[in-house]
C-alpha cells in the first residue's frame, strides 16, 4: 500500500485513484453477483460430483422428493386453480370485443403450459422449500451440525446438497403439470360454467392449438427453475453465518435470488427453446 | 535449511514420537486480517486427558477444528499417529477421521433424528452391521451414560447436559482412539458440570482413549486434566501438568488462575 506517502500527493496520482475507487465502487455490486453466482455453480457443480459416487443417498432422495412435491401439491392445485381462473376471465371480457371467445380455452392453455406453469410452480415452491432449504441448512451450519457430519467422515454435500437439488429437478416439472392440468379446468369452469363460452370450441381448439412442444417446453424449463431454486436455496444455508440473524438474511436472499433467477431464466429459456423447437 | 527470502522460521519436522498421539507444529491460520494463530506448537499425550485452555477468542475452536482438519492451517503441520494431515484431500481425511470422535460445544446432534437415530448415524454409515445388532450397540451406550429410555426422543426435547451425554455416546459409537471436546462445561449448572467432567475422566480411564478438551473453566480444567495447555494470542505460552501449571508465572495464567478462584491472591 503507497497510499498517504509524497507520490500519493500528486495531483494526478489523486485523480488516478478517485477513478479507481469510483470504478470499485460501480462495479462492486456486479462482481459481488458474479461472485454469488459462481459459488451457487461450484456447489452445484460439487453437488452433481457426489451423486455418481456411493454411497447413494436413497433415502434422503426420497425424502427430499416427498417434501418437495407431494407436500406442494396442495398449494398448487389452490394457486393453479385461481390462476387458470382469473387468466380466463381476464382472456373472455378481452376477446368477446372481436367475437374471439372460441379461442379462450387454447390462449389460457398455451399461456400456462409454457409460461405459467413453470415460473408460477417454480415460485411457490421457491417460497415453500427453496426459502425451508436455506433455513434448515443455514441451521444446521450454526450449530455446527454440518461440521459434525464431516468429523463423522461423511460428506455434507452428498448427504444434505445433492438430495434437494436432484428432487427439485424431478418434482419441479411434476407439479407443473398439476399446476397446468388444475389451471385449465379453473379456466373451464369460469369461461363455460360462468361466462358462457361454448363448451366444444373451448376443448376442441385446445386440442388443435396446443401440441406436444409446448408441454416439453414447459417440463425442460420447469427442471431448470428446480435446478436453479434448490442451488440457491441450499447454497445461502450451507455457507450462512452470524446466528440466527444470518439464517434469516440467508432465508431472504435465497428467496429474492431464486425468484429472480426463474424469472430472467425464463427470458432466455424461451429465446432458446424457440430457436430450438423452431 | 535458511532461505534469505523467508522472514518466518522454518516449523522442523517433529521426530516422531510414539508418547504424542498428535503433534503440532508451526501453525499459522488467519482470517481476513485477523491472524488467529501465530504459530502453535503442541503435542498431545496418548492416553491422558489434554486440556487446552484460553481467553475467549483466543483461537482454542479454531486450533481444535485444525486438529481433525475441519479447517486448513495457511502454515505448520499436524501429525496424527506421525502422518502429516494438512496436505491430504477430503475423501483421504475421511479415514484419519475415523480414529476422532469429537462432541461438539452445544452437542451438535441431527435434530431431525431421534437419539437413537443419531447415535446410530456413525454405525449406519461406516459399518455393514445389522439393525438389530446397531439397535444393540446403541442401547448399551446409552445405558451406560445413564440415558436409559430415552431412544425415540428428539434432541430438542433434552436438556443440555443430556444432550452433551448423547453427543458423547455418537462420539464413542464406533470406538474412536481420540476423543475432542469443545467446551463441555460451557452452559451447564455446577452439578451438570461435575457430571461432565466424571464423563470425561471415566471415559479416558474406562476405553483408554486420548482425550483432547478446550475448556475455560478452571476448576473442571484441574479436577480432570492430566495435562493442560494454555493459549494465547495464537500460540501455546505454557505447557505442563496441573502442578506445574498451578506454580506458573505467567501473567495472563495468573491472571486466570485468581480470578476464578483456582488459587487465591498473592
Amino acid at each position: 500500500m503507497s497510499n498517504g506517502s509524497a507520490a500519493a500527493q500528486t495531483p494526478r496520482r489523486r485523480m488516478a485513484q478517485d477513478a479507481g475507487r469510483l470504478v470499485g465502487k460501480a462495479t462492486g455490486p456486479a462482481l459481488n453477483v458474479l461472485e454469488e453466482i459462481g459459488n451457487t455453480v461450484t456447489l452445484m457443480g460439487q453437488a452433481f460430483f457426489w451423486l455418481f459416487r456411493r454411497p447413494f443417498r436413497w433415502r434422503q432422495m426420497l425424502q427430499s422428493m416427498e417434501f418437495i412435491g407431494v407436500d406442494s401439491i396442495p398449494v398448487i392445485l389452490l394457486v393453479g386453480l385461481f390462476v387458470g381462473a382469473a387468466f380466463s376471465l381476464q382472456t373472455v371480457s378481452a376477446f368477446r370485443m372481436f367475437s374471439a371467445d372460441a379461442m379462450v380455452g387454447s390462449t389460457v392453455t398455451l399461456a400456462l403450459c409454457r409460461e405459467l406453469g413453470p415460473v408460477l410452480a417454480a415460485i411457490m415452491v421457491t417460497a415453500r422449500v427453496g426459502s425451508a432449504m436455506a433455513t434448515e441448512l443455514g441451521s444446521m451450519r450454526i450449530t455446527e451440525q454440518i461440521d459434525a457430519l464431516h468429523t463423522m467422515a461423511v460428506n455434507p454435500v452428498q448427504y444434505l446438497v445433492t438430495p434437494r437439488i436432484v428432487a427439485s429437478i424431478i418434482m419441479v416439472p411434476l407439479l407443473n403439470m398439476v399446476f397446468v392440468v388444475v389451471g385449465v379446468l379453473g379456466a373451464y369452469l369460469v369461461a363455460v360454467g360462468v361466462l358462457g363460452v361454448d363448451k366444444g370450441y373451448f376443448l376442441s381448439n385446445i386440442d388443435w392449438y396446443v401440441d406436444i412442444e409446448d408441454i416439453v417446453q414447459g417440463l425442460v424449463k420447469a427442471s431448470v427453475f428446480g435446478l436453479a431454486l434448490s442451488s440457491i436455496g441450499c447454497y445461502q444455508g450451507f455457507y450462512a453465518k452470524g446466528g440466527a440473524r444470518g439464517v434469516g438474511l440467508a432465508t431472504t436472499r435465497a428467496v429474492v435470488q431464486a425468484c429472480v433467477s426463474i424469472l430472467v431464466l425464463d427470458y432466455f429459456l424461451t429465446d432458446v427453446l424457440f430457436a430450438v423447437q423452431g | 535449511m535458511v532461505s534469505l527470502f523467508r522472514k518466518r522460521k522454518v516449523a522442523q519436522v517433529p521426530v516422531r514420537d510414539e508418547r504424542f498421539q498428535i503433534q503440532v507444529r508451526g501453525l499459522h491460520k488467519r482470517f481476513g486480517d485477523n491472524e488467529v494463530l501465530r504459530g502453535v506448537d503442541l503435542d498431545i499425550e496418548r492416553h491422558q486427558i489434554n486440556i487446552i485452555i484460553g481467553g475467549s477468542g483466543q483461537g482454542k475452536s479454531v486450533l481444535l477444528k485444525h486438529l481433525i482438519g475441519l479447517i486448513k492451517p495457511d502454515q505448520g503441520q499436524i501429525l496424527v499417529d506421525g502422518m502429516d494431515i494438512v496436505p491430504l484431500k477430503d475423501y483421504q481425511l475421511n479415514e484419519v477421521r475415523r480414529k476422532f470422535g469429537m462432541l461438539f460445544q452445544y452437542a451438535a446432534l441431527f435434530d431431525s433424528l431421534t437419539v437413537e437415530e443419531n447415535v446410530a448415524f456413525p454405525l449406519v454409515e461406516h459399518t455393514k452391521k445389522s439393525k438389530a445388532e446397531v439397535r444393540e450397540i446403541v442401547r448399551a451406550k446409552l445405558d451406560a451414560l445413564g440415558l436409559h429410555g430415552t431412544e425415540k426422543r428428539f434432541p430438542s426435547e433434552l436438556s443440555g447436559g443430556m444432550r452433551k451425554r448423547v453427543g458423547l455416546a455418537r462420539a464413542l459409537v464406533l470406538e474412536p482412539d481420540i476423543l475432542m471436546y469443545d467446551e463441555p462445561t460451557t452452559g451447564l449448572d455446577p452439578i451438570a458440570t461435575k457430571n461432565v467432567d466424571n464423563m470425561i475422566a471415566e471415559t479416558a480411564e474406562r476405553l483408554g482413549v486420548t482425550s483432547v478438551v478446550i475448556s475455560h473453566d478452571m476448576a473442571s480444567t484441574f479436577r480432570i486434566g492430566d495435562r493442560i495447555a494454555m493459549l494465547n494470542e495464537g500460540t501455546i505460552v505454557v505447557v505442563g501438568t496441573p502442578a506445574e501449571i498451578m506454580h506458573n508465572d505467567h501473567p495472563v495464567l495468573r491472571e486466570f488462575l485468581t480470578t476464578s478462584g483456582v488459587v487465591g491472591h498473592r
